[in-house]
């Protein structure tokens, strides 16, 4: 492998080149659209050179749309504000609760044990509408239809399951013999857990934990059928604005921006963790 | 799998409290994670139930239990068969491309050299990106008005080109959303495979002179199947289900062009109210995922045990 021709080199750098075009360009054109007016927008030839505006963002920030057809109100701030809250609650809950679990797969072999993991799992593959659809019946009942609670509730579907396998595997990946002297030198196993085990694993949790904020930010389906519009993520939001706005590309491409910018920032900030729980996660355990 | 107990030597301390705690512990510790996703178990069990009734949400009164009839009047309905095609070849279409292409980048990043990691950091942003949100962006660039898309395929000489609202090209354009977003995901894991590689085997065959196509299909190739496998599997169990891209796309139109399971089940219950046949559909959709699934479970551990030594 050491010897690479010229010409192969040359050969590398354009198809490395074409998949960055492929894969960024989307990004970076929804971006420019983001800063243009729709007279700029719908210009023929397209343009990569135009007089950048800031009203698409300012119209959502203000939360008001003002157009030739009269004036339109936008609660996509709204959007925003519930995507961070669920996303933020969903994974704090997970982690409390996947955790604990994760440790004890990994640290005990007990009866139904392997049972109730694998059940866990199993929720990552079925079709999420299999429960959503009957679920939504039930909400109306237990008046948790279009509640942040009911909505954080459901969203441990996505972030579960994913803490409970990365962190499990984190914590086999770690000796216990650390966990045992510490006990053995006279600690109760809660202050082991607490003072030897996490900080142990803090990396996987880290990993796991971003992994289930952008997943459960993502998330489209449980939103669409469980929250009405003034709970509604920014996934949801953005389609509804879609159909709601008709013709005005620039505030959607805005809008777009604004519900990709944090997950994207997330991605590129922890992106050591992130591949590390990507493929933990799928491959390792 | 560690079966250490750290519990070993105080139990002998204090043996009666602490030999029952011990044994209660891992119980008490998965509890709380168990006891919310019993709470998410029921309605599966419901929607079992709810597939052998009759059960539209506008005429209550005629909800009553039919067994498999559900079920029996998928055989002869054409709309069920259409589903049914075009989610698998939905599902075939996106991770045979995604795997082709995903192989192809994780070869050309494969030495970890700066750039080819920046590279593979870039990659990840069409991943981190929400599905639904990705279908919006592209469907901003394919918009037959200012779409930049339609304006190039336009120089290319398809003037009437039209996207994700022609029902020859809708299936194209959501497949081309779903490889953009998805294909990252298969050449991380390939290429954490291609560099966990041992490095003997192309040393040994550079030595030798043996030509490039024969390490790759008869080294490269074979050592990374387990690999290939898994991603697939991953993959494919994903895209059966998918929702979001169509969804957001087309709403499975034009027509009943892109009526996967899970739109097709969506409008069945919000649009038709027929609840029984939209929890019937899902049933079949669920029986292939969770024969998928177990296929991947197994390719999976096998992988896992490779990582982390014999279970």
């Amino acid at each position: 492998m050491n010897q690479i021709s010229t010409l192969e080199r040359i050969i590398r750098g354009v198809l490395i080149a074409l998949v960055l075009v492929f894969f960024l360009f989307p990004i970076f054109w929804i971006l420019l659209m983001s800063f243009q007016n729709n007279d700029q927008i719908l210009r023929i030839p397209p343009s990569l050179f135009f007089e950048p505006t800031l009203q698409n963002y300012l119209a959502l920030l203000t939360g008001r749309l003002e157009t030739t057809a009269g004036n339109l109100d936008i609660a996509f701030m709204r959007n925003l504000g519930n995507s961070l809250l669920l996303s933020t609650c969903s994974v704090l809950l997970s982690l409390a609760l996947g955790v604990p679990a994760a440790y004890a797969f990994a640290r005990y072999k007990f009866r139904l044990g392997e049972n109730i993991a694998f059940t866990l799992l199993s929720f990552r593959f079925a079709p999420p509408l299999l429960v959503l659809l009957p679920l939504s019946l039930f909400f109306k009942h237990l008046h948790l239809t279009d509640t942040y609670i009911g909505l954080i509730w459901v969203y441990q579907l996505i972030c579960l399951p994913l803490i409970l396998w990365i962190v499990r595997g984190y914590f086999e990946d770690i000796s216990p013999d650390i966990e045992h002297a510490y006990r053995i030198s006279g600690h109760g196993w809660w202050k082991t857990f607490r003072k030897i085990a996490i900080p142990l694993a803090r990396p996987g949790i880290a990993a796991a934990g971003l992994l289930a904020f952008i997943f459960a930010w993502n998330n489209f389906i449980f939103a669409l059928i469980l929250a009405s519009a003034s709970k509604q993520p920014v996934t949801v939001g953005a389609l509804a604005f879609v159909t709601a706005s008709g013709i005005q590309y620039g505030q959607i491409a805005a809008a777009i921006v604004l519900s990709v910018t944090p997950t994207l920032l997330l991605a590129l900030y922890a992106q050591r963790y992130l591949v590390e729980g990507l493929s933990l996660g799928a491959v390792k355990g | 799998m560690t079966t250490a107990t750290p519990h070993a030597q105080t139990a002998t301390r204090r043996p009666g409290r602490h030999r029952l705690t011990r044994r209660a512990l891992p119980y008490l510790l998965s509890l709380p994670a168990l006891l919310v996703c019993i709470g998410i178990l029921i309605p599966f069990f419901t929607a079992v139930y709810y597939s052998m009734m009759r059960f539209r949400l506008n005429l209550p009164m005629m909800k009553g239990f039919i067994w498999f009839d559900n079920y029996i009047s998928f055989l002869s309905d054409a709309a069920f068969w259409n589903t049914m095609s075009i989610s698998l070849l939905y599902a075939f279409v996106t991770v045979t491309g995604e795997l082709i292409l995903g192989l192809g980048i994780a070869l050309l990043l494969v030495r970890p050299t700066r750039i080819n990691n920046a590279v593979s950091i870039m990659l990840l942003l069409p991943l981190m990106t929400a599905p639904a949100l990705a279908a919006l962006m592209w469907k901003l660039m394919t918009n037959p008005n200012f779409g930049i898309l339609s304006y190039l395929v336009g120089l290319l000489g398809f003037t009437d080109f039209r996207w994700a609202s022609d029902p020859s090209t809708a299936l194209l354009t959501v497949v081309l959303v779903d490889v953009w977003v998805y294909t990252p995901f298969i050449m991380i894991l390939l290429l954490a495979g291609l560099r966990s590689l041992p490095k003997q085997p192309f040393e040994a065959a550079a030595l030798d002179g043996v030509p490039r196509s024969f390490v790759f299909f008869r080294i490269t190739l074979p050592m990374l199947m387990p690999y290939i496998i898994t991603a697939s599997l991953f993959r494919l169990l994903d895209s059966i289900q998918q929702f979001d891209i169509v969804y957001s796309m087309t709403q499975g139109g034009p027509g009943d062009t892109l009526m996967v399971f899970q739109v097709q089940s969506y409008l069945e219950f919000f649009q038709y109210t027929n609840v029984g046949r939209s929890a019937a559909l899902l049933i079949v959709l669920w029986a292939i995922t969770y024969a998928l699934s177990n296929l991947f479970i197994k390719h999976w551990l096998k992988l896992r045990e490779r990582a982390h030594g014999p279970a």
